[in-house]
């Protein structure tokens, strides 16, 4: 199981959040913070597979991130998910995000979160793995964009 | 451009939209707090307009606002409409809300079931996609009870899309709603098999998370498993399969030697790295499992750890850290595959990446042995002093104290060295594990009785040292070690070469900075120092020292009585009073220091940690029981007239207190006292004085290591471990040496045997012995502890809610709720009820079948219900399917029990279980075999079934005789088995002499959870092959036959197993397997040998064993049966000669062997006849004395179709070849003649077959 998704930048500031477990909105801050303080210490050329985090899950709990330029994605899963599979999935995500927003950067997620959303949805559902096809992924993602299109100038129309 | 004027204009209509919310908060960065809150109160506004869309927007922005932190529940209720908005772009913004900020106590999840519903079932699939997404974040109890039902029905949806949405939501509904994982099971399970791949991973991903928790509730689907992970090429799936596979050979070590050859042929042939890691993984829980009952899998290990060594020198810190990973995994079982690594973990502690090093301590604390703890130990410590102030220290400090503590020191040869290390470790700055080295100080002080001289003496220049300890705030951490050092030195101060000294220095006014705890015990041990020092003074008649040392004390204890921990002053007073006595005792020259010293007289011995939990509540006593009256909340209404008092009391019926008599009271107090002379807990007031402990007997015996005192005993300096590793070697080497006299001298007499007994270890390390005896002193329990292993489970798990049979038939209660209009009772159709009532008549009537009757005529009715379903919903076979399921597990039970009159129900388990034995024991290709295992159980039926006499055939004495020349590795399988089923029903005692007739197994054989009676082994498709004097070959009848996708054009693959037994008594050995291929039918060689080499069969046979070997044919066409001649050539050993040997056999592939059991819903059947693609051909079969059932099974079993339908004497049956094929066939019997009609899309293949079966039938 996934147990939440966590996107945030070079200097901390969240710019996803996904919890697939309950945590009130102080406590999902407290992981974020602690989260970052783990991950932003490492050097970009250690392993990518971090333990010791105490916050989620207990012990049965792994980090597990990339460093894409100024953003960290950081997976927290238990022992259910194969680490290098997390990595894989990682990169479709990035991947789709690319392909969606067209060289996806900071700026794309801090606008839209929401469509940012949108595509983690299609990946992951509630704390499982849903899709890793990127291009199934990124039809599903295009689909339901067109049916929003559509009801914008429907909207309009009226 | 029409888009950007769409989008201006909608960017108008708002106030403010997410990204000018978003931009707003970037340009107010000072002050971000307060323009959110004016941004807040706008949104407030906006969400109190009527316009849906002002709405979403308003609750697209607080989703926003939710990521930085601000509590939005507020809008739950806005949230709530917007989900519930027509139009998609606003319900998309709604749940995405709401799976952010609902959780289960967010009360308006109330008013969503309704609309949830709606959303699911909508004919637009992304509005049930939404919901299924939103739902999944926050789904409750509640919705989950309520919206089962439909979510079951969203899992046999058109759209893959929201089949696999549906699917992986179910997992969250298992979790919430426990009651609906067995009526959903059944289609979750078909779902493995899903056409598209997204929907079969999805279920594998739900049955992988619910078996990780529950692995033996998922044993039997591991046929399916297996398959799937053959025949999937989908990583992801795989990696799933692959790690549900490590979860459940834990249970089933069969499983794992199955699983061993493609696993390993997969970690050969994959590419990717995380399946390869996966994979080695699996094989190491495998290896974990078999490391009992299996001789060796060297090979395997060796290629799991050359592929982790590979790995972990891999420049890619992942990998590194994997292979460290999996590689502490081989640790626990193969510890010597992994220690010939040391030198590449040793070199990983360099690592500058954290997780690296600390995967390789982790590695390191099972890699220690007698020998190399010490080497290990220093590295360490060198690791230590160069990770100055980190978190990687103390990481490393509790590394060193467990890998040196692991299983009761075990790996601990000399104990000065282990509490020298511990000294050193005390220089640590600023740790946070002071307690941690305290307690192992106290443990081995405590335990190790022949170390206490010693400790003490190092405890004691620690105190005298404790102000460097203490020196700054920085090591507050480490004074908890003082605590130690304390009581060691007062509890064993008869070892204290200058109990004096230690006293001054544990009275000195610094001791007043230190916590309030250690300054407590402090006090607690000078007392006991003081008795120590009156002791030795006096013995010395020397008056005036002792009455010195009572001054001190004097002196020094006001200061403690003065200190604001509460503890202290307690302890200090009392003490100090005491002293004051003392002192006036001594003035009058009386001799005090026996008494002094009886007040800590006695051992403290060490408890174990579970002692208390496992003190057994002694009979009689209920813990629950008020010992007094409970605090009347009346009692402050005393003065109440009494009558109103009297009036109330038998209402609220509290016990009343009893009067107790003064002899009642004495009675208790001797039974308490009792109890607590039988309590460890209680410290006894026995008369044994720390005089009596020290003669002990055996104590002198202990050989006390004689101190070098050449070796400073300082704190500070120099590390003095160093000194004791040195003096270990050579204590070692002297050792070594002597063994060697010894062994020399022992040539001429018998050894008496060496003076010193090693605690434990393993023999390899025979030549070190500890330095002297480790007495290492047992935890007490209590007397007569009960023992239980369910001290770790945790009582809060939510999977512990899903520990649930799934192999159990359902009950009629366990349907999924359905909403009210749905559940009206439809009327029985006369088909139905005829079938009930012919069930009924068949079989005479029965007090406890009624009951059974009852069920099943309720499961008609829910038959019915679901039929309706059906009809609305157009998922005929799915549904069917299931209800199928619940009847046929049904029928049966109502069978056994009227025939056979035996009380006992057999579960279905049992069919369950019978059939993974079956596939464990020799079937490689499971699903296939599965129905097959099942049918043969059935088969065999007739001539046991007391009941049925007429059934009794000649076959059947044909398959005994089968069964016992079945070799004997089977037999011992078969018991073995039987032995199990045993002791999982004990009920079953008739076994052997009840079987249950399988009347109405029609959906049984269908389905393949056939219920049966007896756990029968299964019956063997092996025949025999050849045999001579020396060893017999049995082939079975090639039934094991795959297809291997894409590798070949059109070419198949049949396995064929071979049981050789050794029937003589010389060993055998080189045994070649050899075949003339044909043109058609080709043995399959190992790459590079030419056409005409006999393959190696991998074993030897020693005298009366027997092994299996598998062969792999190739296959061109399979319209035709084939015949293939071949010779297997072998070595026969004996004692003084060897011979060459061979033996000539031909290997018979009928027609039947290339068929696959392969389950077909009815609808599809009837679609593939009306297809026309077939041709017809028919045959009959005359004088047929068996029942239809019987027939059916025995066309199941050995010619591999599976029944599609049967109604009455009519069945439809199919079967599919290797090569894709369709068989059906339609069997009717009416009196002795049974007519089969057939149709296939190969005539040659059809005729073949037909001709086949009709010869089985011609033999009995």
């Amino acid at each position: 199981m996934i147990k939440a998704i966590l996107i945030f930048n070079n200097h901390g500031k969240p710019r996803l959040i996904r919890f697939y477990q309950y945590f009130a909105e102080d406590m999902q801050q407290q992981i974020i913070r602690e989260t970052f303080h783990l991950v932003s210490k490492r050097d970009d050329n250690v392993c990518n597979f971090l333990e010791g985090g105490s916050l989620i899950g207990g012990s049965d709990y792994k980090l597990i991130y990339r460093h894409y330029a100024t953003l960290y994605f950081v997976f927290c899963v238990d022992s259910s998910e194969s680490e290098l599979g997390i990595l894989d999935l990682i990169q479709v995500f990035v991947e789709t995000l690319d392909k969606c927003f067209e060289n996806v950067c900071e700026l794309d997620l801090i606008f839209h979160m929401d469509k940012v959303h949108y595509i983690l949805q299609e990946v992951v559902m509630g704390g499982m793995v849903l899709e890793t096809n990127m291009n199934e992924i990124v039809a599903q993602v295009e689909v339901q964009n067109r049916m929003e299109k559509s009801e914008v100038s429907l909207f309009l129309d009226r | 451009m029409a888009l950007k004027i769409v989008k201006g204009s909608i960017d108008r209509m708002f106030d403010k939209n997410l990204q000018d919310l978003v931009r707003g908060i970037r340009n107010h960065k000072e002050d971000e707090a307060k323009y959110i809150s004016t941004c807040i109160d706008e949104i407030k506004q906006e969400l109190k307009q009527d316009n849906i869309a002002v709405k979403a927007n308003a609750v697209c922005k607080l989703t926003y606002l939710q990521m930085l932190g601000y509590d939005v529940s507020w809008a739950a209720f806005n949230i709530v409409e917007v989900m519930s908005s027509s139009k998609f772009t606003y319900k998309r913004i709604g749940y995405l809300a709401a799976s952010q900020c609902f959780h289960e106590s967010t009360d308006v999840i109330m008013l969503t079931t309704n609309q949830i519903r709606k959303d699911l079932s909508s004919p637009n699939q992304y509005d049930t996609g939404v919901a299924l997404t939103g739902l999944s974040c926050f789904v409750t109890p509640d919705l989950a009870r309520d919206l089962a039902n439909d979510i079951m029905t969203l899992m046999s949806h058109t759209k893959p899309y929201i089949r696999k949405k549906a699917v992986l939501i179910m997992y969250k509904v298992f979790l919430k709603y426990p009651e609906s994982l067995r009526p959903a099971f059944p289609r979750l399970k078909e779902k493995l098999e899903d056409p598209d791949p997204g929907v079969q991973s999805a279920a594998v991903n739900v049955i992988c998370e619910l078996a990780r928790r529950n692995p033996k509730n998922y044993l039997s689907l591991a046929p399916l498993f297996f398959k799937l992970m053959t025949s999937s090429t989908n990583n992801w799936v795989l990696i799933k399969i692959i790690k549900l596979f490590g979860a459940l050979t834990p249970l089933e070590p069969r499983l794992g030697k199955k699983l061993i050859e493609p696993l390993t042929n997969l970690i050969h042939s994959t590419s990717a790295m995380s399946l390869l890691y996966e994979c080695v993984n699996t094989v190491i829980a495998v290896l974990i499992s078999l490391s009992s009952g299996m001789p060796n899998h060297s090979a395997s290990i060796q290629l799991c750890v050359q592929k982790l060594r590979i790995l972990i020198e891999d420049s890619d810190q992942n990998l590194k850290y994997l292979g460290l990973l999996a590689m502490s995994k081989i640790l626990k079982t193969h510890p010597k595959s992994v220690q010939s690594h040391k030198d590449l973990i040793l070199q990983c502690l360099d690592d500058k990446d954290e997780s690296i090093r600390l995967r390789a301590l982790d590695l390191l604390y099972g890699m220690v042995s007698k020998k190399n703890l010490m080497e290990i130990v220093k590295k360490l410590m060198l690791h230590v002093d160069k990770a100055e102030g980190t978190t990687y220290r103390d990481e490393l400090l509790t590394k060193i104290i467990d890998i040196c503590s692991q299983s009761n020191y075990q790996y601990i040869t000399n104990f000065e060295w282990y509490i020298s290390i511990l000294v050193e470790l005390t220089r640590l700055e600023g740790t946070r594990h002071g307690h941690l080295i305290a307690s192992q100080m106290l443990d081995v002080a405590i335990r190790v009785r022949a170390i206490r001289v010693f400790a003490v003496a190092q405890m004691a220049t620690l105190l005298d040292n404790a102000h460097l300890l203490t020196g700054n705030m920085q090591r507050m951490g480490i004074c908890e070690v003082l605590y130690a050092a304390a009581w060691i030195c007062g509890e064993f101060s008869e070892h204290l070469e200058n109990p004096m000294q230690t006293l001054e220095a544990m009275l000195r006014p610094k001791v007043a900075t230190l916590p309030g705890h250690i300054q407590a015990v402090y006090v607690q041990n000078a007392a006991k120092l003081f008795a120590t020092v009156l002791k030795n003074q006096e013995g010395n008649t020397d008056s005036t020292a002792a009455q010195e040392t009572s001054q001190l004390m004097i002196d020094r204890l006001p200061l403690f009585v003065q200190s604001a921990n509460l503890e202290v002053q307690e302890r200090a007073s009392c003490i100090l009073q005491l002293v004051k006595y003392i002192q006036k005792l001594q003035q009058k020259d009386v001799e005090v220091a026996e008494e002094v010293c009886a007040l800590f007289a006695g051992e403290l011995n060490p408890v174990a940690p579970k002692a208390q939990k496992k003190v057994p509540v002694p009979e009689g006593l209920d813990l629950d029981a008020w010992i007094n009256e409970p605090p009347s909340e009346s009692e402050s209404e005393d003065e109440q007239p009494k009558a109103i008092f009297a009036k109330e009391e038998p209402k609220h019926s509290r016990p009343r207190h009893t009067e107790v008599d003064e002899k009642e009271l004495a009675r208790r107090r001797e039974a308490r006292k009792q109890e607590q002379a039988n309590n460890p807990f209680y410290i006894k007031a026995s008369p044994s004085s720390q005089k009596a402990y020290q003669e002990a007997p055996g104590v002198e015996h202990i050989p006390v290591v004689q101190i070098d005192l050449s070796v400073p005993l300082k704190v500070p300096g120099l590390p003095m471990s160093d000194q004791y590793v040195k003096l270990e070697e050579e204590r070692r080497q002297k050792e070594r040496a002597d063994k060697k006299k010894k062994e020399k001298k022992k040539r001429k007499e018998k050894r008496s045997g060496r003076g010193r007994k090693h605690d434990s270890g393993p023999e390899s390390e025979e030549d070190i012995t500890p330095a002297h005896m480790v007495d290492i002193v047992t935890e007490e329990m209590p007397e007569n502890a009960l023992p239980s292993d369910d001290d770790d489970k945790d009582p809060n798990d939510p999977h512990k809610a899903l520990d649930i049979d799934l192999d159990k038939p359902l009950a009629d209660s366990e349907k999924l709720p359905v909403r009210a209009h749905r559940a009206a009772e439809a009327p029985k159709s006369p088909a139905e009820d005829g079938e009930a009532e012919n069930a009924a008549s068949q079989e005479p009537k029965k007090k406890s079948s009624k009951e059974k009757r009852e069920k099943k005529k309720d499961k008609d009715r829910d038959r019915k219900k679901s039929k309706e379903e059906k009809k609305k919903k157009k998922h005929k076979h799915e549904e069917k399917g299931e209800d199928l399921l619940g009847g046929q597990a049904d029928e049966p039970v109502v069978q056994s029990e009227e025939t056979n009159e035996v009380a006992a129900l057999p579960t279905s388990t049992s069919a369950e279980v019978s059939d993974l034995d079956f596939w464990l024991s020799n079937a490689p290709v499971p699903s296939n075999t599965q129905e097959a295992a099942t049918v043969a159980e059935a088969a065999p039926v007739p001539e046991a079934a007391s009941g049925t006499a007429p059934d009794s055939e000649p076959e059947e004495p044909k398959d005994t005789e089968m069964e016992e020349t079945k070799s004997s590795k089977h037999k011992k399988k078969k018991q073995k088995k039987e032995k199990e089923e045993k002791e999982k029903k004990k009920k079953k005692k008739h076994h052997h002499h009840h079987h249950h007739s399988d009347g109405g197994g029609e959906e049984s054989v269908q389905n393949g959870t056939v219920e049966e009676e007896e756990p029968l082994p299964p019956m063997s498709n092996y025949c025999l092959l050849a045999e001579n004097s020396y060893i017999k070959m049995m082939m079975e009848d090639a039934d094991e036959v795959y297809d291997i996708q894409g590798n070949l054009q059109d070419g198949s693959q049949v396995v064929v197993s071979v049981i050789f037994e050794n029937k003589c008594d010389s060993f055998l050995k080189s045994m070649e397997f050899n075949v003339l291929d044909s043109l058609n039918s080709k043995l399959q060689r190992p790459e590079g040998s030419g056409p005409h080499d006999g393959l190696t069969v991998p074993f030897q046979l020693p005298p009366g064993v027997s092994n299996e070997a598998r062969f792999v044919f190739t296959v061109q066409s399979i319209v035709m049966p084939q015949k293939l001649k071949g010779t297997l050539t072998f070595i026969v050993k004996n004692e003084d000669s060897s011979t060459h040997e061979k033996l000539d056999f031909k290997l018979h592939f009928t027609c039947t062997s290339y068929l696959i059991t392969t389950p077909c819903y009815s609808d599809a059947f009837a679609k593939l006849l009306e297809s026309g693609d077939l041709k017809c051909s028919s045959v009959r079969l005359e004088g047929v004395i068996m029942p239809f059932h019987h027939l059916l099974a025995r066309i199941c079993f050995h010619h591999h179709f599976s029944v599609v339908e049967r109604i009455d004497s009519c069945a439809s049956m199919y079967s599919r070849s290797i090569q894709g094929h369709h068989v059906c066939l339609l069997v009717k019997t009416s009196g002795q003649t049974v007519s089969i009609d057939a149709k296939c899309d190969e005539p040659t293949l059809l005729g073949n077959v037909l001709d086949e079966i009709k010869q089985t039938f011609s033999q009995c």
